[in-house]
């Protein structure tokens, strides 16, 4: 393994007005490896990254930058892919409504006099999804591909330009296990064919799998570079170099105090939206108990956004039949209005598009759901509502300078806060949580953690969904899985373990929810 | 000039000079036309009759600025304005109906013609670019059928709407009393404003600005009520302040109010800045855009009011080109394209530059084709000047104004804020491709 640096990066320092978000860092990574960067959010690893391609051209930043042994000063992205430098952002950058092929040569179309060759074109498209292992038509759109295939159609793209150096970027934050599988599998075919992969993600579990040596960033410094293939790195290793200290546990401490049921949904059956001979949820029955955390498991795409949000003012899908009981009494939720008045809460998994409105500052955020508990007549009262987003803020020590700052601005774990804030506000009985640590660094979960569980101790029942089975097994007191739109099992914390969970997540046969 | 640069900050709050540059460019404006028009353009004459004939701007783009936040737009104003006021017109020529109750009738008009379009935007769900695209159709050629395409007269019982004044009263002493009163109210009331603003501040815990902040402000903001009861009070014998600036202030400062202080007002900015999740949040954003749209249609009914009065008729072509005026005010004024962003004092700032602009040009005896073409390039500079500043990475002009106080500078920069730097603010509105169809 031993092999020449492909890359070196010497004494990188970027300054913004105000804040240096680099400084001397210096990292060299071996040609034919897969080189893992990891640090928390806001640690500096994007910013490297863009200093690498070209986002920030020479001349705007310290340091050299050593390709292939030479210096190179790149002033755009242009020069970088030229030199053989491929990104691949965390946001996909395909365009939905046009064909797999014609994405793959978008600004790069094969033709002469400005008339594009089709017949080249998706020939060399088929050869490209061959070497991605993506079994789809070239003339599918982009649009009707899941996630994991898009990430898919953006590799062929990049492999299309003849690439030496691949960086991806958080490539399976929205990928379930089984894409997430075939993406690194595909990584380790690039190395054993001596392509080199720089990969930055905070799925430290997939970084120890595919690693052969770690950079870590810590505050716009380089930490250390851990050398895989010599032993002895873990994942408590990874984040001990990410935070400092070691984190005893990733889950804190918490004595489960349940009471009775109180909130029941039963024979609950959605149409899809569009299309209406399908059902998003057939005939479904769950409950939660007061001070309970309900986990909810299932794959991407398994129904557990949908089955949350139908359920929650009826914001998905056509409501068919099926009732809410809550207290007792059955309760009718026409719209998010009614949910949220009923006592029902929801903090969606994707904060920026359904959760905040990014313009708003941090005080307009945290009262965005219940504004009529800060205004008589609707007349807003702006001290009070100063008051309260102030108070969240220090409750939940969400770092900005203060409650008048934009949302937009705030880091990815200070803005979950902000939402966190705003249903914590809104004082819920039942309060679901879709993906609540998506995104975020390990120091803001175990905080986040430690909200959810403060909630839970004050007698709130919680649903808590997620992708992340340690998460969900860490924090559970019982969990429900989901295949296809359909609950197929529920486990206590006891009988639940990782194998026993995937197997019901993957299967349809459906073993009734156990009471 | 950093000294300067400093007080300047302090003075504005931590915001900097530049973020005024609207209210700069005005009074550059003004300035300008007073030295080319020889001091004709801050004529008492002159100012009364600006405020008679573009009144309509400022009530239009109070309407307008509404449905941009909310990430709307209607293109009917113009045609709604001239069949409300046909049929106002109409209502008094034919039944002879009162001033005032015909007045009510016009109102009524417009919120039935408001109602219609929110029907459409709101529950029928197509845009309101195609609704009030058709609307601009509907009731011009609505306008044509019930005025017989020909002007009808309007009752100087009507006519003081449009062009009356403030009834004088008490002893003469060379101005106009009421205008004089007025005046007074509107100083009081800016030095209690400030007052409370104080106040508020220090109850939040907010640094508080020193004194001689507000002593500056309050000069400035006193200075020019002061200078302009001093126009409105001095110009020929008989005139005043006119009903029509009256009535303009009064929805003005009303509207400001419900946009900045109120829960509509805030689910106007929710529904602007990011659909789904206010509905998400319990705003039910149907209600919200039924309202907006039908709010703009009765304030249209004002504006084509106010508008036959001041030219005692109603004609087939009133209201031509209205929609572009408040539009254009609107954007001037620092509203985002994408919705989200904007406010009412923004836009009427946006329409006194418009209006100064026509003004100005028609005095100095430009032709009404280039000063369409002047009118359209200020617009595209003015935006594209906002847009450059967002690129830039700094915040638009008037989408501080309206978050109102002491937001200090942020000094932590995350990564985030370094990525989000280059992007456009209103990105969230420009991805909102409909992922979950939201009721």
């Amino acid at each position: 393994m031993a092999n020449a640096p492909i890359l070196e990066m010497r004494g990188i320092t970027k300054r913004f007005p105000g804040v240096v978000a680099l400084s001397e860092v210096s990292m060299t990574v071996r040609r034919g490896e897969v080189h893992a960067i990891c640090g928390e959010n806001g640690a500096g690893k994007s910013t490297l990254m863009k200093v690498l391609s070209g986002v920030y051209p020479y001349g705007t930043y310290d340091g050299d930058i050593v390709f292939e042994g030479e210096e190179v000063r790149f002033s755009d992205i242009k020069q970088s892919e030229n030199a053989g430098i491929a990104i691949i952002h965390q946001e996909l950058a395909l365009i939905p409504e046009l064909s797999i092929t014609e994405n793959l040569f978008l600004g790069n179309e094969p033709g002469r006099f400005g008339v594009i060759n089709w017949v080249g074109a998706q020939k060399r498209a088929r050869e490209l999804l061959h070497l991605v292992g993506l079994d789809e038509d070239p003339d599918t759109k982009i649009k009707t591909l899941g996630v994991g295939k898009q990430q898919l159609v953006e590799i062929a793209k990049a492999l299309h330009k003849d690439v030496k150096l691949l960086i991806l970027d958080e490539p399976t934050a929205a990928l379930n296990e089984a894409e997430s599988q075939h993406l690194l599998d595909l990584i380790g075919g690039f190395r054993d064919s001596g392509m080199t992969s720089i990969m930055i993600s905070h799925k430290l579990n997939e970084i120890e799998r595919i690693a052969d040596s770690i950079t870590i960033i810590r505050d716009g410094k380089t930490v250390e570079t851990l050398d895989v293939a010599a032993g002895g790195v873990d994942e408590d290793r990874i984040i001990r170099g990410m935070v400092g200290r070691s984190l005893e546990s990733r889950f804190p401490e918490r004595t489960p105090n349940i009471g009775e049921t109180f909130f029941e949904v039963r024979g609950w059956t959605v149409q899809h939206p569009v299309d209406p001979d399908r059902l998003v949820c057939k005939d479904e029955n769950f409950f939660v108990r007061r001070g309970e955390i309900v986990g909810f498991a299932g794959l991407m795409g398994a129904g557990r956004t949908e089955l949350a949000m139908s359920v929650f003012g009826r914001s998905y899908g056509t409501y068919l039949s099926g009732e809410i009981v809550k207290d007792g009494e059955e309760i009718k939720l026409a719209n998010v209005h009614d949910a949220i008045h009923h006592g029902l809460g929801y903090v969606s998994e994707d904060r920026k598009t359904l959760g905040l409105n990014l313009l708003d500052s941090i005080k307009r955020a945290t009262v965005s759901a219940r504004l009529d508990k800060i205004s008589r007549g609707g007349v807003v009262n702006g001290l009070k509502e100063y008051e309260v987003a102030e108070e969240y803020r220090k409750l939940l020590r969400t770092k900005a300078n203060s409650v008048e700052e934009s949302v937009g601005k705030l880091s990815g774990g200070n803005q979950q806060k902000v939402v966190l804030a705003k249903w914590m506000f809104s004082d819920p009985d039942i309060l679901i949580l879709d993906e609540p640590t998506r995104g975020i660094d390990v120091g803001a979960k175990f905080e986040i953690y430690n909200i959810i569980n403060q909630l839970a101790a004050q007698g709130k029942g919680i649903v808590l969904i997620s992708s992340e089975l340690p998460e969900l097994l860490g924090m559970s007191d019982r969990i429900y899985t989901i295949f296809e739109g359909q609950i197929t099992n529920v486990l206590s914390a006891e009988e639940a373990n990782p194998e026993s969970l995937m197997v019901s997540m993957t299967s349809t046969r459906k073993t009734g929810p156990a009471e | 000039m950093s000294k300067f640069s400093n007080t300047m900050r302090t003075l504005t709050g931590g915001r900097g000079i530049s973020q005024y540059s609207m209210i700069i460019a005005l009074v550059a404006i003004i300035v300008v036309f007073e030295i080319m028009t020889g001091g004709y353009t801050l004529d008492p004459t002159n100012v009364i009759n600006m405020v008679q004939q573009y009144s309509y701007i400022l009530i239009l783009a109070i309407g307008m600025v509404m449905l941009i936040i909310a990430g709307h737009i209607d293109l009917s104003v113009g045609s709604v304005a001239a069949f409300v006021g046909v049929v106002v017109a109409q209502s008094m020529a034919i039944w002879h109906l009162p001033a005032g109750v015909a007045m009510l009738l016009g109102l009524v008009t417009g919120a039935v013609v408001g109602a219609w379009q929110g029907f459409w935007v709101a529950f029928v769900r197509v845009p309101a670019f195609i609704v009030t695209l058709a609307g601009q159709l509907i009731f011009r050629g609505l306008n044509q059928v019930v005025g017989n395409s020909t002007a009808v007269p309007t009752p100087a019982s009507y006519n003081w709407i449009g062009n009356g004044f403030l009834p004088d009263f008490g002893p003469d002493f060379g101005f106009s009393n009421p205008t004089l009163i007025l005046g007074l109210i509107v100083v009081v009331a800016l030095i209690w404003k400030e007052l409370h603003d104080r106040r508020k501040r220090v109850a939040m815990g907010a640094t508080s600005q020193p004194v001689w902040v507000s002593v500056v402000k309050l000069v400035v903001l006193c200075g020019i009520t002061v200078f302009a009861t001093y126009l409105f009070a001095t110009g020929r014998v008989g005139t005043s302040f006119p009903v029509v600036g009256i009535i303009a202030g009064v929805l003005i400062l009303l509207y400001s109010f419900i946009t900045s202080s109120t829960v509509f007002g805030r689910h106007i900015y929710a529904i602007g800045g990011n659909s789904s999740a206010a509905v998400l949040s319990g705003v039910k954003s149907r209600r919200v855009n039924f309202l907006l749209m039908m709010n703009m249609s009765v304030l249209a009914a004002v504006a084509g009011m106010v508008f036959i009065g001041n030219a005692q008729a109603s004609g087939p072509f009133d209201g031509t080109g209205w929609e572009l005026d408040a539009i254009a005010a609107v954007f001037v004024g620092g509203a985002a394209i994408f919705g989200g962003i904007g406010t009412v004092a923004g836009s009427i700032i946006g329409a006194f530059v418009m209006a100064f602009l026509a003004n100005g040009l028609s005095l100095l005896g430009l032709d009404s084709s280039w000063v369409s073409v002047i009118r359209g390039l200020v617009l595209l500079l003015a935006v594209g000047f906002d847009v450059y500043n967002k690129t830039q990475g700094r915040p638009s002009i008037t989408g501080l104004l309206l978050r109102g106080f002491s937001r200090k500078k942020s000094s932590t920069v995350t990564e985030e804020t370094l990525e989000a730097q280059p992007q456009n603010p209103e990105q969230p509105a420009a991805e909102k491709v409909d992922k979950v169809p939201l009721s």
